[in-house]
């Protein structure tokens, strides 16, 4: 198939940066949208041409490292990761828009790469826990009931791609971060630091600038991982009761 | 900064904030709609102008209205400190957006409609509390009591069709807005849970569309028993 594709060049962070329109023809419809992007950057670089740079890394849909707003949505038209995105979702002859994830605590990098590092010090702020080195611990040590364990893992399938914070409208981390908190909060070796966590991760997501929640659910709905809202509430529940009932004045 | 205005400048400490006042709106919505329904009575308003000298005067009543004051200030505060932080954190925006296939048109607009309500909101209490406060208004007489005739007041405003239109249409927007607001603000209190979640959602979704409707009804029908 034939394409236009629309797409956001910036040389640097300080680069103003505009959209620049390329052609591209022979796209297979089995190809990934990524492996399209390998196409075009084949033909920039036969042509000397500096190449569109974009994150990529598993191509499996299990890093979170690929992103990209696609016609107007995060990861494009389907509920996956950029690289789980196949052409076969696009017509012959489409004009496809591709911009970077935007939000002032994502700073564009180059071209649609964005500094997603504001999620790692959200992570670093408090979303870990303190154990003990030494030998590996039996399994089912510590009993966990089955519902708690699985509500803890949904939470922590989030991958931290950012695609909540690139879809809401606000460029609010709620999402991200409300999963971060949750898969801690529900299981017994997160209770140590459980008020603390709450506090310093909300803390450190207002400080990179990331929005306030309007609840619209469009973090929840581009999701790529499914993470629920009901994140978002426990989060509220586990910040609001932090505050008023931890040691730190 | 103490740690109870270093929650409340948090944005989740500012959503609280818009949660509460927001709910606490509503109940004064609630009973607001409720009191006006004697406006329908047919009595030539004396049970209206008897609940409207109480409603001024009970010192219980006196306390809740302040709330309402308050509640409604900080409602637009909160929500003027809240858009412009959010507008921060996206300062460029999208060339192609569609957050129509992701989210409801009122969810993402809850500011415009907001503004708009207040703007309602202005003309509503210039035109009936500040007439009944301090306003210039007829009096009447029931069992030798005098009262402020209030219900005239409004019967006299309902015959002009322009207001009535603009009562009507803004109710369409406070329903737009409740339609959000209502279960966002459960939400936002973390009172998130797959029994009662559902419930909310509903109860909150027949209360948007309910009570603008009845209030609505109110010049709708002033307007008509006045052309008779």
């Amino acid at each position: 198939m034939d394409l236009t594709l629309k797409i956001w060049r910036q040389k640097n962070r300080a680069d103003k940066g505009g959209f620049k329109e390329y052609k591209i023809g022979g796209i297979s419809a089995d190809m990934s949208f990524l492996e399209m992007l390998d196409v075009l950057n084949e033909d920039l670089s036969e042509k000397g041409e500096d190449p569109v740079h974009f994150d990529h890394d598993c191509r499996e849909g299990i890093c979170g490292m690929c992103s990209l707003h696609i016609n107007g949505k995060p990861h494009g038209p389907q509920q996956t990761t950029t690289c789980q995105l196949h052409m076969r979702s696009f017509k012959d002859g489409d004009t496809i828009s591709i911009e970077p994830w935007r939000a002032s605590a994502f700073p564009i990098l180059k071209d649609l790469v964005v500094d997603r590092s504001a999620f790692d010090r959200i992570i670093q702020a408090g979303g870990y826990v303190s154990v003990n080195t030494g030998g590996v611990p039996d399994a089912n040590e510590i009993p966990i009931p089955k519902v708690m364990a699985d509500e803890a893992f949904d939470a922590a399938t989030c991958i931290g791609c950012g695609a909540c914070v690139a879809a809401c409208k606000n460029a609010s981390a709620m999402l991200f971060t409300s999963a971060k908190i949750s898969q801690l909060a529900m299981l017994p070796q997160g209770q140590v630091e459980r008020k603390d966590r709450a506090e310093k991760m909300v803390a450190q997501m207002d400080a990179e600038g990331f929005g306030a929640c309007t609840n619209t659910g469009a973090c929840s709905a581009e999701c790529p991982k499914g993470i629920s809202l009901t994140n978002i509430a426990r989060m509220n529940r586990e910040y609001f009761s932090a505050v008023v009932s931890s040691n730190n004045v | 900064m103490s740690w109870v205005t270093k929650t409340l400048n948090s944005t989740l400490g500012r959503k609280l904030v818009m949660a509460l006042t927001g709910l606490f709106l509503i109940l004064f919505l609630t009973g607001h709609v409720s009191g006006n329904l004697l406006l329908f009575k047919g009595d030539g308003g004396r049970a209206f102008n008897e609940y409207a000298k109480f409603m001024t005067t009970n010192p219980a009543i006196l306390i809740l209205s302040y709330l309402t004051y308050i509640s409604i200030l900080g409602h637009v505060v909160y929500s003027i400190l809240l858009t412009s932080y959010n507008k921060k954190a996206r300062p460029i925006n999208y060339a192609v957006n569609r957050p129509e296939t992701n989210s409801s048109w009122s969810s993402r607009n809850m500011g415009i409609l907001g503004t708009i309500i207040l703007v309602f909101l202005v003309v509503h209490l210039q035109g009936f509390w500040a007439k009944m406060h301090w306003g210039d208004i007829p009096y009447v007489t029931y069992d030798g009591q005098e009262y402020k005739d209030l219900y005239s007041v409004v019967v006299f405003a309902f015959r002009q069709e322009w207001l009535v239109a603009l009562y009507v249409i803004a109710m369409g927007f406070l329903a737009f807005h409740l339609s959000h607001g209502f279960a966002s603000a459960f939400q936002t209190l973390g009172l998130n849970h797959r029994k009662y979640s559902p419930a909310i959602e509903m109860i909150g979704k027949i209360y948007a569309i309910g009570v603008p409707i009845i209030f609505a009804s109110m010049p709708v029908y002033l307007y008509f028993t006045s052309l008779k």
